[in-house]
């Protein structure tokens, strides 16, 4: 296989991908994960709150 | 920074601690350093006829303190902070930590003596010579573990999309840091690339250009993907969104290389295949841009009395600034008359002032509280005052800039009749002159911004925390 036609089979292999990423995560089967995903940086907040209580002593 | 006062004994945050304030220090020195060689470019006279003093050594150490040891140490914190807060779990290793920070401090202050001695390997953004790259290249796969090993100890089953782009980030300049090393030795202080002519250059660009795409942006959004969510206190807009942009995002990035060698020796075909590459990368930089911003939708009023979020937010309007600019300069037609200007300076310096280092200085003040164990920075004021002596600084640079590279554009491509040259190479410096002035200026802003900055860290990590807070949060404007 020469060099022009592998690189089209791989352009058209990302491409497809890529679509399918674009499917997955617009798809409503992801969106329960995203949402607990979202929420990791306030996850530790009680810790934060231990912070500030410990100032207020 | 004793670990008495450490409050989360299941984090690490003295590595953090460490890389954070290390962040400011050499902001100033790479800043204050860039202010030097700009004063230089308006009063010659300033290298003093010594050979290390000139503006060929010193501008490479600049670039070298801005983007590695300024941006490195602020990526360092901030990925090392954020991968143990949203994994739930101290780092993966503190001797690898303490590796890491003591590594890149070492091939810092290894810079700092070999650029201004004239040892380089003379490729842009790589020009240190091989046993220190090798040292680089250790610091980092330490740095590679101990991020990737954190993950897999992780105590939540999702991995937050910040981490993935500080990820992709450090994978990826692994890659082209060690392929673009590549290198025939000839003594301990040089060696000879082992690519040849338009390869050698286009390997470099291939380097230089995802420095700027992954060193720059993708580890600056993962900054971004945690610290504006946090500082606004709501998730981020989309995080739909911000999946396809990451996807999006790294398998774009890697072609975009060739616009650097417009009009070169590189073929015709890969020149116009990097800018089509560069100009579809429009699309994923203002999706991540908007999804930045439109995490504020319904907190705005927020602006008004948080310093800290307006560094975020004026960043990622600096981010969708250049992000659009640069795209546009890499069309062919544009990039005649723009390359080897100073509106190419003018746009690095938009990205990397605008958006990577106010990014970075609103992510650091978010930290340093939190590291330190106090409830607020020292005072929200003197945030503020910084936020406008960096905007001021920022935007007379780049206007200064885009003036005068177009001045030089134009009288360089300008022709008579008989075909020849309408100004000679010395006519266009006199026509920039005055802009490099007011460039200058703007750098002189954004190191006193710097210094403020400084102060205000100090007096934070010196307060006693019950003491302090110097004025109450909501009257600060």
């Amino acid at each position: 296989m020469d060099y022009a036609t592998s690189g089209s089979i791989y352009t058209v292999l990302v491409f497809v991908c890529f679509i399918g990423i674009v499917w997955w995560a617009y798809s409503k089967k992801s969106k329960a994960g995203f949402d607990e995903a979202e929420k990791l940086i306030f996850d530790d907040e009680p810790q934060q709150n231990n912070r500030e209580s410990k100032v207020d002593e | 920074m004793s670990e008495a006062i450490q409050v989360h004994p299941e984090y690490n945050y003295k590595v953090i601690r460490q890389f954070a304030v290390m962040t400011v220090v050499w902001g100033i020195i790479g800043m204050a350093m860039g202010v030097f060689i700009a004063a230089q470019l308006y009063w010659p006279a300033l290298n003093f006829d010594t050979p290390w003093l000139t503006f060929s050594r010193l501008r490479p150490l600049h670039t070298n303190a801005v983007i590695f040891a300024f941006g490195g140490c602020a990526l360092f914190a901030t990925s090392l902070y954020v991968v143990q807060r949203t994994s739930n779990v101290r780092l993966f290793s503190d001797k690898l930590a303490t590796f890491t920070f003591w590594g890149w401090q070492a091939v810092i202050v290894l810079a700092v003596i070999t650029l201004p001695m004239g040892l380089t390997s003379s490729k842009e953004y790589a020009e240190l010579e091989w046993p220190i790259d090798i040292l680089l290249a250790l610091v980092w796969v330490s740095y590679i573990i101990n991020f990737f090993g954190t993950m897999v100890i992780r105590k939540v089953s999702h991995i937050y999309v910040a981490n993935w782009f500080f990820g992709a980030f450090m994978i990826t300049v692994a890659v082209l840091h060690i392929a673009n090393s590549m290198v025939i030795p000839v003594s301990l202080t040089k060696s000879y690339s082992i690519y040849a002519g338009a390869v050698d250059a286009m390997i470099q660009w291939w380097y230089g250009h995802n420095a700027v795409g992954f060193f720059l942006t993708a580890g600056f959004l993962g900054m971004m993907y945690y610290f504006v969510p946090k500082q606004a206190g709501r998730p981020v807009y989309s995080y739909r969104l911000s999946v396809v942009h990451f996807w999006a995002l790294i398998s774009l990035y890697i072609w975009a290389g060739p616009h650097h060698l417009h009009y070169t020796a590189l073929p015709d075909w890969t020149q116009s295949l990097g800018m089509a590459m560069s100009i579809i990368l429009f699309v994923p930089s203002w999706g991540g841009m908007i999804n930045g911003i439109m995490t504020l939708s319904g907190a705005w009023h927020k602006l008004r009395t948080d310093p800290i979020l307006r560094f975020l937010v004026v960043s990622l309007s600096f981010y969708g600034m250049s992000t659009f600019e640069g795209p546009m300069m890499a069309i062919k037609t544009v990039n005649a008359l723009s390359h080897y200007t100073d509106w190419t300076v003018g746009h690095v310096h938009s990205g990397a002032l605008g958006w990577v280092a106010m990014v970075s200085i609103g992510s650091i003040y978010h930290l340093i509280p939190v590291l330190f164990d106090k409830p607020r920075m020292y005072s929200i004021k003197l945030i503020n005052v910084h936020f406008w002596f960096a905007t001021v600084g920022v935007v007379l640079y780049i206007v200064a800039m885009w003036m005068s590279g177009v001045l030089q554009g134009l009288m360089w491509r300008a022709i008579n009749d008989d075909g020849t040259l309408t100004y000679s190479f010395v006519e266009s410096l006199e026509a920039s002159k005055p802009f490099y002035f007011v460039r200058f200026l703007g750098g002189v802003l954004v190191v006193i911004g710097m210094l403020i900055m400084a102060y205000n860290v100090y007096r934070t990590i010196k307060s006693d925390s019950k003491e302090q807070a110097v004025e109450p949060e909501a009257q600060a404007v």
